[in-house]
């Protein structure tokens, strides 16, 4: 009751707008290093990330399930879950560069959201069930945490070429140590494996529950394994010979490349049983 | 008319054979800023002497007179002839005073652009001041209007941001590199000046430790005993190295004593922790081919140097902002100056109309010989009336900014033209700026 679509998108317009003007904040700081952009961005974030939410328990309530079903909620939940764990995180490292590189695809998201089709439909008889809130939030966020392992990872390759090729330009002042980088590309490792593991497993079981096998080699279901894989050859490589710096940033943008393809390039090029969120639908 | 005046030299006008003669120690600056006050027409100073510059600052009430007087007091203070100092001494009168000491605390004028020590040694300066009673209201402004100068030059530019000497350098570079030094350790191999420095800074950045290595191992044990750290003998160099996060070298080796191979096998042991080399030595001591290796950054001292060199150029575009920044706070103080003498102005004309209009009445009053209370009444408010009238529009005008003008023109031909006494202004000033002891912020923003 009360819950109007065209209400819904207008307010994801503006958290998409509120995601905007935050990037375009933290890229005015990243150029001036004028701490008021830092601040400004932050709280832009921090208040698009409240309407954000506010306009899912909307939703939430007036579907009757938890909206991450299609690819409009699915891109809309991605850019809150990004802003969360950004903001989590530069909470934790003060890492106000960050934002930078983070909060533009936190906006492209969005922005994409807001000018799909975004009805709530009836809920495919599938996906009804107490799994796909805990299958589809745990990927989602273990997906925000791999993005800002991403940004970190970018950060780090900008940040070490100047120090090999020794010529200190504007980077250099702007990215905090090479140390911080790489120890944020564990940190998200150490914190995103665990949540896609677990989103793998309960997807699993939950696939069990709806398709009857666990495991059907469905476009969605190998791309996640080779994400998957990715992220397990970095954490192994990490923990036991020692991999970091270079190597590690590498394997972060890759393995955010991977999931990106996971999350959409499956849903739009290849059909499989997860196509509840391709464009038409 | 009282204005600001500041005398000095400095290291670009004077030999250290001349500062060293005009310096004031901290010892004697307290007798020092007694005997500046006790001259004739100065009611405030403060005394700024650094190894690079002696500077005395005074609130003068004779004008430009001040500046002889400041001069005399230099040259009596150090027994020095005036002659003798005349070609190493400047002065600045007035806004140029202002902008001066911006300038200064701002580290704009400073020997190495934008060095942090200035700020300092000038808040020290004004501490003695304040100390000694030898500040008062406007120098006190004056002064604390200064450091918020200085202060935002400091966060609104990156004028002192990089690192402008060799060890500093290598200071910054390891920070970006391994991040924060605690738990990191340093090794010294060889001795050479700039690499004890660069130890010494990096240590007093927090680095946690230090591996001294000598061919001559009792050097080691020496220099290992100066910083407190452990000698470690050459040829167990290979075994020690692992240990190290950043290594600074200076032997005089003909060839390389680490090669890449070297690097390769320490870098695998220490499974990619990175590694810093600040390679100070010429010829070189680390195959610069280490570079490439993952997570091994290799400094020699040229590039260490042309860092230091962009961050120089760097510096100077800064100073540029810099500038601007001082140029609106002088403009700003300027007018905080004047408004200061607009006011006492107004009080003196008042009072002396009113002493005329208090004559007057009394002279009106017994030539009319009468003690009726009416008429006293009419007689005192005419004359009050017309002394109100009178003196409306002056006062507005004086009140009233007016573009392009300087107030202080306006209190100036005021003065001149009622011939307004000198004293009456500074007592009605110090009744309206409480002195500094009473309430240090008075007028501060």
């Amino acid at each position: 009751m009360g819950y109007n679509i065209r209400m819904h998108t207008i307010l994801l317009k503006v958290t998409a707008l509120f995601y905007l003007v935050g990037a375009l904040a933290y890229l005015h700081f990243i150029f001036t290093l004028n701490e008021r952009s830092a601040k400004l961005g932050r709280m832009l974030l921090l208040i698009g990330a409240i309407l954000h939410g506010a306009g899912f328990v909307a939703r939430y309530f007036a579907a009757g399930y938890t909206p991450i079903t299609s690819l409009f909620e699915s891109l809309s939940f991605s850019a809150f879950a990004i802003v969360c764990v950004f903001l989590a995180f530069e909470l934790r490292y003060h890492l106000r560069v960050l934002g930078a590189f983070v909060a533009p695809l936190a906006f492209a998201f969005s922005v994409s959201a807001a000018f799909l089709p975004g009805e709530v439909r009836a809920l495919a008889p599938a996906l009804n069930s107490y799994w796909l809130p805990v299958h589809v939030v745990l990927l989602f966020f273990g997906n925000a945490v791999f993005a800002v392992a991403f940004g970190a990872g970018i950060m780090y390759l900008l940040m070490e070429r100047e120090l090999k090729t020794k010529k200190m330009g504007a980077i250099f002042k702007r990215l905090p140590s090479l140390n911080v980088l790489d120890d944020i590309n564990y940190r998200c490792l150490t914190i995103g494996f665990p949540l896609l593991t677990l989103g793998v497993i309960t997807g699993s079981i939950w696939a069990e529950y709806a398709w009857g096998s666990y495991w059907s080699w469905d476009p969605k279901e190998v791309w996640s394994l080779i994400t998957w894989l990715l992220y397990a050859a970095l954490l192994h490589g990490r923990m036991t010979v020692g991999w970091r710096g270079r190597k590690a940033a590498i394997l972060a943008i890759v393995g955010f490349c991977a999931i990106l393809f996971t999350f959409l390039g499956v849903n739009l090029l290849l059909p499989g049983l997860h196509t509840y969120s391709n464009l038409s639908g | 008319m009282s204005e600001i005046v500041i005398v000095g030299l400095n290291h670009r006008t004077a030999p250290v054979e001349v500062r060293e003669r005009l310096a004031f120690p901290a010892d004697t600056v307290g007798h020092a800023l007694r005997g500046l006050r006790e001259r004739d027409g100065i009611s405030e100073g403060v005394i700024l002497s650094t190894c690079n510059r002696v500077e005395v600052c005074v609130l003068s009430e004779t004008g430009y007179k001040g500046v002889e007087h400041v001069k005399d007091f230099l040259a009596g203070f150090h027994g020095v002839p005036v002659g003798e100092l005349s070609g190493h001494l400047y002065h600045h009168f007035g806004e140029e005073a202002v902008r001066h000491l911006f300038r200064v605390s701002s580290s704009l004028d400073s020997m190495v652009l934008g060095e942090p020590q200035i700020l300092g040694q000038v808040k020290d300066a004004y501490g003695y001041a304040c100390e000694f009673k030898a500040i008062g209201p406007v120098l006190d402004k004056f002064f604390t209007k200064a450091f918020s100068v200085a202060k935002r030059v400091r966060t609104e530019t990156r004028v002192a941001n990089s690192a402008v000497s060799v060890s500093y350098a290598a200071v910054e570079l390891a920070k970006k590199i391994l991040g924060d030094l605690p738990d990191k350790v340093v090794m010294l191999i060889g001795a050479g000046e700039m690499c004890e420095l660069a130890a010494r800074h990096l240590l007093s950045a927090g680095a946690k430790g230090i591996l001294v290595t000598n061919r001559t191992f009792e050097r080691a044990v020496r220099l290992a005993g100066e910083f407190d750290g452990t000698a470690v003998r050459f040829e167990e160099l290979a075994v020690h190295l692992k240990r190290a996060d950043i290594i600074l070298s200076s032997t005089g080796a003909p060839h390389f004593i680490l090669k890449r191979e070297d690097v390769e096998a320490v870098i695998r042991i220490r499974r990619n922790r990175p590694m810093f080399f600040i390679d100070m030595a010429v010829p070189r001591d680390i195959d610069p081919d280490a570079n490439e290796i993952d997570n091994v950054y290799v400094y020699d001292i040229d590039d260490l140097n042309n860092v230091i060199e962009t961050n120089l150029e760097e510096r100077q575009r800064e100073a540029a902002l810099a500038e601007e920044i001082v140029v609106t706070e002088v403009a700003w103080f300027r007018r905080w100056l004047d408004s200061q003498q607009v006011t006492p102005t107004i009080v003196s004309l008042r009072r002396k109309f009113d002493e005329v209009r208090q004559a007057e009445v009394a002279k009106a009053l017994s030539a009319l010989g009468t003690a009726d209370p009416k008429t006293r009444k009419v007689v005192e408010s005419l004359a009050s009336s017309i002394l109100n009238k009178v003196l409306h529009s002056p006062i507005s005008s004086l009140k009233r900014e007016v573009d392009g003008r300087s107030p202080m023109e306006m209190v100036t031909a005021v003065r001149e033209i009622f011939d307004l006494p000198e004293e009456e202004a500074e007592e009605a000033a110090e009744a309206l700026v409480r002195p500094p002891e009473q309430g240090g912020n008075v007028g501060r923003q």
